[in-house]
């Protein structure tokens, strides 16, 4: 077990470094020269070389490269262009709404999604699945943000239950972050909800389709007990897959959420950064963002280990 | 009364007749034997009896446990049955159960489902249990899971879940046909002693009449989904009344007519002739520190095929001889030793020269064949070692016709895609394709296993007519001593990677001078012996 | 080898798939309502109701009506001959960055797979290992905003991430195939990866393949749609469905069927080539039928 964990761990490290490597490849060296970028085409020659010696772009590329990797590690993500503060600490603003919106988003779509698939499997072409996949499909193809803007309109000026946007801060109270944060949880949860339910479905059918739920219902299992016990355990494996990778997309797709609903998230801090062309910021989100996603994998991997017995032992 | 009694039972699904009229019965401390070929309905008449059938299944007739009518009965009664009256074993040892449960646990569930107890008392039962089918605590504690146990030891696991509540009657369903036959042997063995140790019966479900003549005390020949001759294991088997019967017989000890090999000449060059082959796996690091470890899947083997000469290479499933057959394909590299196809070496870089001096013919004729081609296409498929010389448009249909006549297909059927054939007619086209470029040798590599007995019979007298007329020299791969011992002229026994013996073929059959060769022929089922066993008890 | 299956398909391949085709509900609707989108976007070429582009300020924000058929939105534009015009942008960008996606992962999974284990397969394993671990949307957003945003642009950024997916599946599904016996006898007879490849592998995975684009081609209208949606897609005065939104959103209390419009045009262009792809997966894929509906 020992040495699948520290495999899992090497190869973690080096995909960190791989990703960064491309993160600065491409957006340092590929757009040619970025302080211009930054600055756009009508600038002064002498105002971008200002900025070349404010950010220590003349110096070679690979000491660049490992300075900024370096800071990564310390914390240090460089200073925001537009906005004159750390990254840092503009990161560790939006952090605060953007894990909630993800973690309460992907509760949502869990709590939606196991009962419904397990119902639509357990109760296989009958007329409860077929309505559940007809409304999976549907929930699959809504885009996200249309469906956020017809919450809006049900719940925020028809109903007038819910604000339509902006986020009052967590200063305000437990349950008032909450609430501003439901309308854009629901619109992020609903496409996952449905591919999580299809998923969890056709994982179950699959598992049912083994020969070891023959034997136990030859042992004298009814159908009911040999999906509890047998079933799902086994089924759940390749849904954990899904749900890490929900995870990674709820918090870098809630980009355009964020923009609906006008919270101070990393996705709306990401898209400010990249309209106002703050390499910086970007830079340091999009690290954050792929680490986020890379660690995620590595625990599910863990995860794994832990629910199937033959991936304890590596030899 | 007798213990289980099946009447006219006939099953449906859809519009096909799975069985029609079914009867048969097994009593107290009796083996039921129920022999069939493929598609004969004896896997869906177990189904029938433990009521697990397809939920389109509509069945007719009447099935009685000691009395008390089985079909159509609620499903929940059902389920109280299942487990505790009849116990199941299935074919496949290596996926019947759960890789994420232990065996402890799985056994104990029998119990937990069928009586008031609690966990404790349950893994108590459940330890017994693996106790007697010979699963002892020091090795396998009941915390063990199913990927670290081989396919013979989770069979008994398996054994061990349906009888730990000692059921009056288990169904076996091919229970020992994806076992080795030394390990097919220790579970016959075991069933035959647990049946007698509690007095259930047993309806034990095969293909193979070896096999069910020893341990059979009653059988029942299906076809077809209809039972064409049942009765007492030596009547039966004597009177044969039934053409099917005899037919069945007949095939399972046919041996093919051959001429007897070509002496060999001095100056002769042997077909093919391996030496000191060695072949090595890098295992992955099994800690962290330690040196990398290697498996040795060949080691040291050396052979001679001579021409017009057919060898058997015989051995259980792991002992090296798929690998072997491998390189001596050019598919896998060999780490020393030589290997060399009428005088010209061959390794993973042979020309083409070399290669089409010999080719294969696979097991699975479902997979030997693409099947999005067609078969003048899939039989030609050779021609590619010809480069330059490979035939083209008349004369390569010329020659396809005449593989595919060679085999007792007609030219016709070239224009067919794969689809349209059996079995028995796929492994004729795969001996078309090897025949096609005229090679001198042809390795045949578990060709016949997949077979039906009676196709069996079929292919082997056309392996045995080819070899002859057409002076071939083939390499015969197989785990089935019988099927070995009737076509080939020599043999060699291979186990752990290493050849144990070699000699002429009826030699070592009738004189084996190795420990493991005499373990194999004892373990493995003879129809005649255990018929002439009968007579004495 | 045992009995305890079903019996043997028909005899004919050829017709049993055409028949399979027609029986499956998901294909028969699923085609239907994509071809209705197809059809519109083709016609769009050589006629529209109304020019989309022609603004009429008078008659803004009008609802359906005789005239125009889903109303007009805050230019006066007809939405319909927007949503016409829309779907040509929508379905081509889906369409090309399938076959980016397709035409270029494909053969890097089947390499891959023909080299299993070598620095080849790890090299294509890992770089599609990194390509999934950055999000998605998030990438094209960056690629779009930084290169310039527009049709062409949208297209290398969603089909950037279709080529992992393909040579992910290529490559899973050609190793289990290179396991097969048809593929060891070609091997023997001296047969090469890349003859193998194209002769034996890829024909037979071809439906898999088939199945994996429809569900990207659905997935990259909803990335357009989202692009378009924060500016990034097709500029003014081209429409698109995603722009029609984001333009719809502002006066959302005041005109909600602007807003109801390109939304249904995405969710069904979108549904229509999943339940295509679904029907698909069970006439093509049939292995695969045991878990669906």
């Amino acid at each position: 077990m020992l040495s699948f964990f520290l495999s899992r761990l090497v190869s973690l490290a080096l995909s960190l470094i791989a990703a960064s490597i491309v993160i600065f490849l491409v957006l340092e060296v590929v757009p040619g020269d970025p302080a211009q970028f930054m600055l756009g085409m009508n600038t002064s020659p002498d105002a971008v070389e200002a900025l070349r010696e404010q950010l220590g772009l003349n110096a070679p590329a690979l000491q660049r490269y490992f300075t900024w990797a370096v800071g990564l590690l310390h914390g240090e993500f460089g200073t925001s262009y537009t906005y004159k503060v750390p990254v840092a600490e503009l990161i560790g603003a939006r952090l605060w709404v953007s894990l909630p919106l993800a973690i309460y988003a992907l509760t949502l779509s869990t709590l939606i999604a196991f009962p419904v698939g397990i119902l639509a499997a357990a109760r296989r072409n009958s007329a409860t699945d077929v309505t559940i996949m007809g409304a999976t499909q549907l929930g699959v193809a809504i885009p996200n943000f249309w469906f956020a803007m017809l919450l809006v309109l049900a719940f925020s000026i028809t109903l007038r239950w819910f604000s339509a946007g902006g986020f009052p801060g967590w200063d305000a109270g437990f349950f008032v972050g909450l609430k501003a944060l439901t309308l854009p949880a629901i619109a992020l949860a609903l496409p996952q909800a449905s591919i999580l339910a299809r998923v969890m479905r056709s994982s179950l059918l699959d598992t049912l389709n083994e020969d070891y739920i023959r034997s136990a219902r030859a042992k004298g299992l009814t159908r009911r007990q040999t999906l509890w016990r047998h079933a799902l355990r086994n089924a759940l494996i390749p849904v954990l897959t899904i749900i890490g990778l929900q995870f990674s997309f709820l918090l870098a797709g809630a980009i355009i959420i964020e923009n609906v609903f006008f919270l101070p998230g990393l996705g709306r801090l990401v898209f400010q950064g990249i309209t106002q062309r703050d390499l910086i910021v970007v830079k340091s989100v999009v690290m954050l963002l792929v680490f986020a996603v890379i660690l995620v994998t590595f625990i599910v991997d863990m995860t794994y280990a832990l629910v199937d017995p033959r991936l304890r032992r590596q030899a | 009364m007798t213990l289980l009694v099946a009447r006219k039972l006939s099953l449906a699904i859809g519009s096909f007749e799975i069985l029609k009229d079914v009867d048969l019965s097994v009593d107290k401390g009796e083996i039921l034997g129920v022999i069939g070929e493929s598609g004969s309905g004896k896997s869906m008449t177990a189904l029938s009896i433990m009521q697990l059938l397809p939920s389109s299944a509509r069945a007719s007739g009447s099935i009685t446990l000691d009395g008390v009518e089985l079909l159509n009965k609620p499903e929940a009664e059902m389920c109280g049955i299942r487990g505790k009256d009849v116990g199941m074993v299935f074919q496949e040892p290596m996926t019947a159960l759960n890789p994420t449960r232990t065996i402890g646990d799985q056994v104990a569930e029998t119990v937990m489902v069928h009586r008031r107890v609690g966990r404790p008392e349950a893994m108590r039962i459940a330890r017994e249990t693996l106790n007697r089918v010979e699963l002892p605590e020091a090795r396998f504690p009941l915390d063990r899971y199913p990927h670290e146990l081989s396919g013979g030891q989770r069979q008994r696991v398996v054994i061990a879940m349906a009888i730990a509540l000692r059921p009056r009657l288990l169904i076996a369903d091919e229970p020992t046909t994806a076992l080795d036959v030394t390990t097919q042997a220790q579970i016959l063995k075991l069933l035959k002693r647990l049946v007698d140790e509690d007095g259930m019966g047993m309806i034990f479900i095969t293909h193979d009449l070896a096999v069910v003549a020893d341990l059979a005390d009653r059988i029942g020949i299906m076809k077809l989904g209809e039972v064409v001759e049942a009765g007492p294991t030596l009547e039966v088997f004597r009177k044969t009344a039934h053409p099917y019967t005899r037919a069945l017989f007949a095939a399972s000890s046919h041996i093919p007519k051959r001429l007897p090999p070509p002496a060999v000449g001095a100056s002769d060059v042997p077909v093919l002739a391996i030496e000191n082959v060695v072949r090595e796996y890098k295992l992955p690091r099994a800690s962290l520190f330690g040196p990398p470890k290697a498996f040795r899947a060949v080691n040291d083997v050396s052979l001679v095929v001579n021409r017009g000469e057919n060898v058997g290479l015989v051995g259980e499933s792991g002992c090296g001889k798929s690998t072997l057959a491998r390189a001596i394909m050019a598919l896998e590299p060999t780490q020393s030793g030589a290997i060399r196809l009428d005088g010209e070496a061959i390794d993973t870089g042979a020309s083409f020269a070399a290669r089409r001096k010999m080719q294969v013919v696979f097991q699975d004729p479902y997979g030997s064949f693409n099947p999005r081609h067609r078969v003048d296409r899939l039989v030609s498929e050779p021609f590619h070692l010809l480069g330059n010389e490979a035939p083209s448009g008349a004369e390569r249909d010329r020659r396809i016709a005449e593989a595919l006549e060679h085999v007792g297909l007609k030219a016709t059927d070239a224009e067919k895609y794969i689809h349209e054939f059996s079995g028995g007619q796929r492994q004729r086209i795969a001996i078309a394709r090897a025949l096609i470029i005229n090679p001198a040798l042809i390795i045949l590599d578990e060709a016949v296993s997949a077979l039906d007995v009676s196709i069996r019979a079929q292919i082997l007298d056309l392996l045995a007519e080819l070899s002859d007329r057409l002076k071939l020299s083939y390499l015969f791969i197989s785990h089935d001593l019988h099927v070995v011992r009737a076509i080939t002229d020599r043999v060699l026994v291979m186990k752990s990677g290493q050849i144990v013996e070699s000699g002429p073929t009826e030699e070592v059959f009738r004189n084996p001078q190795h420990a493991y060769t005499r373990e194999l022929l004892a373990a493995t089922p003879n129809l005649e012996t255990a018929l002439a066993g009968r007579t004495g008890g | 080898m045992t009995d305890a299956t079903l019996p043997a398909a028909p005899a004919s391949r050829r017709d049993s798939l055409i028949w399979s085709a027609l029986r499956s509900r998901n294909f028969v609707v699923g085609t239907i309502i994509t071809l209705v989108f197809v059809l519109a976007a083709l016609v769009s070429f050589v006629w529209t109701p109304y020019d989309a582009t022609l603004q009429d300020i008078p008659n803004k924000l009008k609802g359906p009506s005789w005239a125009h058929w889903l109303g007009t939105d805050h230019f006066g534009r007809d939405v319909l001959s927007m949503i016409m015009v829309g779907a040509r942008t929508s379905i081509a960008v889906a369409l090309v960055a399938v076959g980016i996606g397709a035409a270029i992962g494909t053969p890097l999974g089947l390499a891959a797979a023909a080299k299993r284990g070598s620095l080849l397969d790890e090299i294509i394993m890992r770089a599609n290992d990194l390509v999934f671990a950055f999000p998605a949307l998030l990438i094209a957003i960056l690629i779009t905003a930084v290169f310039g945003p527009g049709a062409v642009n949208a297209i290398i950024a969603i089909g950037i991430f279709n080529i992992p997916v393909f040579a992910r599946l290529s490559r899973g599904a050609a190793l289990s195939l290179w396991q097969r016996e048809f593929v060891m006898a070609a091997r023997v007879s001296g047969k090469g990866a890349v003859r193998i490849s194209a002769e034996h592998i890829l024909p037979n995975i071809l439906n898999t393949l088939v199945v994996q684009a429809t569900i990207q081609f659905s997935l990259g209208i909803l990335a357009e749609a989202s692009l378009a949606y924060v500016g990034l897609g097709a500029q003014p005065p081209t429409p698109s469905w995603g722009k029609m939104l984001s333009d719809a959103q502002t006066m959302i209390g005041l005109a909600p069927h602007v807003a109801l419009a390109p939304g249904l045009a995405i969710v069904l262009t979108v549904l229509g080539v999943n339940l295509m792809g679904d029907g698909l997966r069970d006439i093509l894929d049939p292995q695969t039928r045991r878990s669906r509906a």
